[in-house]
This record gives C-alpha cells, structure tokens and sequence, in this order.
C-alpha cells in the first residue's frame, strides 16, 4: 500500500471529525472521498497533507511513518477548494512558487511552468492574475500549481464546488485523464456522488467520521455494506416491513430494506416480465426525468418508486397497475444482503435474462 | 384593447417612479440653504484654521518664519521629534505585524483578551497614559530607582518620550491589518505551506504582498499621531528646552510666551505633515481597496 492510515482520530470542540479511520491506498489509484458535509472528508485529506495534526493514529506514505513530518518535507500537491491562488502573483508565477522556494534554476523553472501551462491548456494566459481568470481557468491553475514540485501524491478538496455546472462536466473528464496521463496517486473530495462516480477509480464513502465502505464505484453500488451507503449511492428508498410485499414473504419481519427505482418494473399486467411475482398497486403521481416517467405507486402502506420508458404507454394518476420488484437490500444486525424476489426464481429463463440486463 | 392595457400600466407605473423620485427631491431653496450649511461648516471647521496657521506664520514675513523654524530648540525639537517616531513607528509597526498575524492565523487561549487590549491606548486619555510612565520610571515609581542608580534617564529624558509615544500609537498597526488579515484566511499560506514554503518565504511572498496597502497605511496614520502625540509625552518630557521638547511641545511653550508667528511658523511644520500624511493615505486606501476588491472575484465564484 503506498498510503496507510492507521486508527487515525481526530476531534474538533468534541465533534469527532475523524472516528479511528483506517485505510489503505494502492500506488497511482485515484480515490474519491464521497459523502456529505461535515462527515469528515476534508479534514482527512488535511492530515494526509500535515494541515491539520491528527490526535491520535498513524499515516505512512511510501513505507514511511509522516506524522511528525511537516508539511513542507511531505511532498504533496494540495488542491483547495476555493484555490487559494496567490491573487497578487501572475499565473505563471503561481505556477513557478513551490519551484522557486526550491530554488531551481530559472530555465528549468521556465521550462516546467511552459510545460504545465500546455497541459492545463492555459498558454497564453501566464501573465493574468487570478481575478481576472474565469472559475475553470483558476481550478486548472490550481492545478498546475501543485503538481509542479512533481509531488507523488495529489490531494483535491472538492475540486468542482466552485465551477458552474457546464463546466464542471468538461473539467471532470479532463481531470480524469490528465491525472491517467501522469500517472499520480490521487485523492479528492466530494459531495456530489455523479462526480465521484465518473472521475473515481475507486470511493471511499465517509460519514461521521468514518469510513462507511471503500471499492469501486460499482462493487459499492452493487452491495452496499451499509444502510447510509445505499441510500447515498443511487437513488433509493427505504422500506420498512418488507415481509408484505410480493416474493418477499419469507423475510423476517422488523428488518429494513432499500429498493432502487431501477429494481422495479412498472406496468399492466401483461406488460410486466414475470407478471406472477408483482402486487398490484394504484399510481399517485408520474414525473417527467428527461429520458424516462418516474412513477410512484402506491402498495397497499407502501409508496414505492418505479422508472417506465418513454417508449411505453403513459400511465395517469389513478391507473391501477402492476409493481414487480426485482431485489432489495436487506440489513438485519449491521449485516447487508441482497435478495431476489422468491417468486420470480421459479420462473424460466425469459425472466433471468431480463434481470441480467438490469 | 388587451394589447393596450399593459403598456399603460407600464407608463403609469414609470410616471409614478417619476413621481417618486421627484419626491425624494427638495425644492432649490432647500437644497442651496443645506449645502451652504455643510459648506460654511466645512470652512469654518476643518479649512479656516488650516489657513490660519499659514497665516499666522507669515504673518511677520518669511524672514521671521524661517528664523522660528531654523533657531536652536526648534531644530532640536524637530529632531527629537525625528527621532522619537523613528524607534516608535518601526518598533509598532513589527509588533502590529506581529500581533495580527498571531490573531488572524491562529487559534489560542486568551486571543480575544489581546485584541481588547491592543485597543488599551485607544480608550486611556493620553495624559494618563503619559502619567503611567511617570509611576513606572519615576524616581519613587516602580523601575524608577533601578534606572536611576544606574544613571539610565527614563523620564524627564529621551527614553521616556519614545516610550510613551510607543504606548499611544500601539495599536494603529495592528487595529489596521487585523480586519484584512481575517477577511483574507488562511488558506493562502496554507496552498504556500503545501508547496514547500518555509514560514519566513511564506510572510515574505504571501502574506505581505496582501496587507501592503494596509501596512502602510496603518504606518501612516502611526506616524501621523507619533509626530503629532501631545498629551503623553507632555507628561514625561519634563519640557526641557533643547533637550525634551518635541514639535508639539515646542508650540506650546512659544505660544505660551506670546510668540504667535514663530509658535504658528513651527505648528505650520506639522500642518504639512498632516496634509502629507492625508495625501500618502488617501492613495493607499485607493490601493487598499483595490486590493480588498479582488479578494471579491476569487472568493465568491
């Protein structure tokens, strides 16, 4: 592991802003710390960058124990949220500072800066100062900023918060590729799960001062460990009592489930793949999402959310209609499994290749 | 009809804007007697003595003012004067530096006890500040034999005198820098910190360069009042003629003999001063607030 945290606690005024987190980083991954406000994220990328002393806990870079290395000897490029550009310093000489306190030669510090500023693409600016750059221009900057001292670790703390929209999409794609190309080991911080789904090789979900899961954006979508990781990842609903739904019987009653839209098949009867398996079900409410209805069901007490394609026959407030649940979530005792619906297991083949497509 | 109907509801409601801020619109006789007013105030108040005491100067010819200004105890007292804000000022000017940097960038036990009393000089009447040197360093006060058996004159010398102007001009530097270096962060000096810079080149590159125009107009107005300081250093200079008077002092003494000209020839000394000092600080606030303004842009995107 080129990265190793241990046990690593941190308290702000009482508030456990790090609860005895753990973790390893692979050489060259690029990680994404995802969760909500507050939960934690940012002040471990502090640690990991010596800006925020840990109260306890170690953190080993490259086999070496850093704590008591300040941060000036630990090498590592730090991107913060609003910049924090030298506003009276031009793009270049922003650029060049962490190669001047080095006091490299000025050819090779002009040389780095040229080659930076291609990569960001910001040629033609190094003589602008930051205020007069737009939000993109500055976070690319930033960029360019901390990883001229060639650090061996890339640390962003929410690196799109303060780019509009449009953007943010181009910056995401482009930061992923350009960070590929060089090959750093890379940490960043978000809020926002779309952008740590696209720019992450692998996610780290943190709330309340720990880490919830760690692994790749679809393992963690796929099997959440925790009721707080499937709710945040993707969209989801929770469900209390699933034992009364259909295929569900067999689940013991007081544990709790969480069910995906994309789980769920809505429809007339013959409409549905295994029709059998579904409980019928009176529409509330259908919203338009752009590429597909959102419909929400009602189910006897439960309320349950279904995505139908534009493709299929507009279904009105009112409709009665057909739920199909194809799997949920289970969470019995701090223990995550999922479960496929009992009735449609006994159905043929026709129904397996339908869920395989899901 | 109906395509009618808005656009006269858009006049009437133009024409009542109109109405409004004509409302807001004294009549001529009232707006000529108001700034009349403001203006007659203004004379007789800020430029009206600033005219007098150029006046008064000359009034007995330029012969006169520039013996006033040139004759032994005046020159003494200018340059006493000199001197004293040249140790006060550089001596505040570090410590202002020094003390918003510790209040601005850090966090610590008793932080809000130290801005108050930063502000001590501010809220003590400069005679009684002037009163507390004479206690500490007199010859029944607290320091005062220790000083004295040495032979080291605190009051009634030198020494006195910059300690007292150090005490009222305190807290000019740092009053001026603490608010920016607040509104600025830290975050700068962190970005500074990540890319290898050690404290002095971080202060030096980063954190200088920001407050400059602060900084210097904190200095100014230091300045200004340490050149300027009556009270305190009235208290402990002992008005020893060529030896412990400053500019101020020094007026006084002239004017208290009747001697009007050269009392407003060497006042005049100090009127330049502060029309210098309004001059260096109006261009600096200009700057300053310029540079407060894009703090704006990288912020708020």
């Amino acid at each position: 592991m080129y990265i190793e945290v241990k046990e690593l606690v941190k308290t702000f005024n009482g508030h456990k802003a790090s609860d005895r987190i753990s973790f390893g980083i692979r050489k060259g991954s690029l990680v994404g710390l995802l969760g909500p406000s507050g939960g934690g994220k940012t002040t471990i990328l502090r640690m990991l960058a010596g800006l925020e002393t840990p109260d306890s806990g170690e953190i080993y870079i490259d086999g070496k124990l850093v704590n008591d290395v300040p941060p000036q000897k630990r090498g590592i490029g730090f991107v913060f949220q609003n910049y924090a550009l030298f506003r009276h310093m031009t793009v270049f000489d922003n650029i060049a500072f962490g190669l001047t306190v080095q006091r490299r030669k000025k050819q090779e510090i002009r040389e780095r800066v040229t080659e930076l500023l291609e990569l960001t693409g910001l040629t033609g600016l190094e003589r602008r100062y930051p205020n007069q750059l737009s939000g993109g221009q500055r976070q690319r900057v930033a960029f360019a900023r901390a990883l001229a001292p060639e650090p061996q670790l890339l640390l962003l703390d929410e690196p799109f918060a303060a780019i509009d929209a449009k953007v943010r999409k181009e910056l995401r794609a482009w930061l992923r590729s350009t960070i590929e190309r060089i090959g750093i080991t890379t940490l960043f911080v978000t809020h926002d799960q779309e952008e740590a789904v696209e720019v992450a090789d692998e996610i780290m979900i943190v709330n309340g001062g720990r880490i919830e899961q760690y692994g790749t954006p679809y393992e963690i979508y796929k099997h959440p460990q925790t009721p707080f990781v499937a709710g945040f990842i993707g969209e989801s609903q929770l469900l209390d009592d699933p034992g009364s739904l259909t295929g569900y019987e067999d689940v013991k009653a007081g544990s709790k489930a969480i069910i995906r839209p994309e789980f769920t098949e809505v429809g007339h009867y013959g409409e549905l793949s295994a029709p059998h398996a579904a409980q019928a079900g009176q529409v509330q409410n259908v919203m338009f999402r752009g590429n597909s209805w959102q419909v929400e069901v009602r189910c006897g007490h439960h309320t349950i959310h279904a995505y139908r394609s534009l493709e299929q026959k507009q279904l009105k407030p009112g409709d009665d209609v057909w739920v199909l649940i194809h799997r949920l979530y289970l969470f019995d005792d701090g223990e995550s499994y999922v479960v496929e619906n009992a009735k449609k297991r006994s159905e043929a083949a026709a129904t397996l290749t339908h869920s395989a497509a899901l | 009809m109906a395509g009618a109907a808005p656009s006269t509801a858009a006049r009437s409601r133009s024409g009542k804007t109109e109405v409004a801020s004509a409302g807001l619109q004294e009549s001529r006789l009232v707006r000529i007697f108001l700034i009349a007013v403001a203006l007659l105030f203004i004379c007789v108040v800020l430029i009206l003595p600033l005219i007098t005491v150029f006046e008064q100067a000359f009034r007995k010819g330029a012969d006169v003012f520039i013996a006033a200004i040139t004759e032994p105890d005046a020159l003494s007292a200018i340059r006493l004067t000199l001197i004293t804000a040249l140790i006060a000022v550089p001596c505040n000017t570090i410590f202002g530096v020094a003390a918003a940097w510790a209040i601005s960038k850090f966090r610590f036990r008793g932080k809000q006890v130290l801005v108050t009393l930063i502000d001590l000089p501010f809220a003590i009447s400069p005679v009684i500040s002037g009163l507390i040197f004479v206690l500490l360093f007199g010859a029944k006060g607290f320091f005062g034999p220790f000083f004295i058996e040495r032979d080291i004159p605190i009051i009634f010398a030198v020494p006195g005198i910059v300690l007292a102007t150090i005490f009222v001009t305190f807290p000019f530097v740092a009053r001026e820098l603490i608010p920016i270096m607040q509104a600025q962060g830290n975050q700068e000096e962190e970005a500074a910190v990540s890319l290898g810079a050690n404290g002095w080149t971080i202060f030096r590159r980063v954190t200088l360069p920001n407050i400059k125009w602060g900084l210097m107009y904190g200095i100014i107005l230091c300045n200004a009042r340490a050149m300027g300081e009556f009270g305190a250093v009235s208290v402990v200079s002992g008005h020893i003629r060529g030896q412990t008077n400053t500019i101020p002092l020094h007026v006084e003494i002239l004017y208290n003999e009747y001697q009007f000209a050269a009392s407003f020839a060497v006042a005049s000394l100090l009127v330049l001063l502060a029309l210098v000092t309004l001059a260096v600080k109006g261009y600096a606030e200009r700057k300053h607030e310029q540079a407060r303004l894009d703090i704006e842009p990288q912020g708020g995107s």
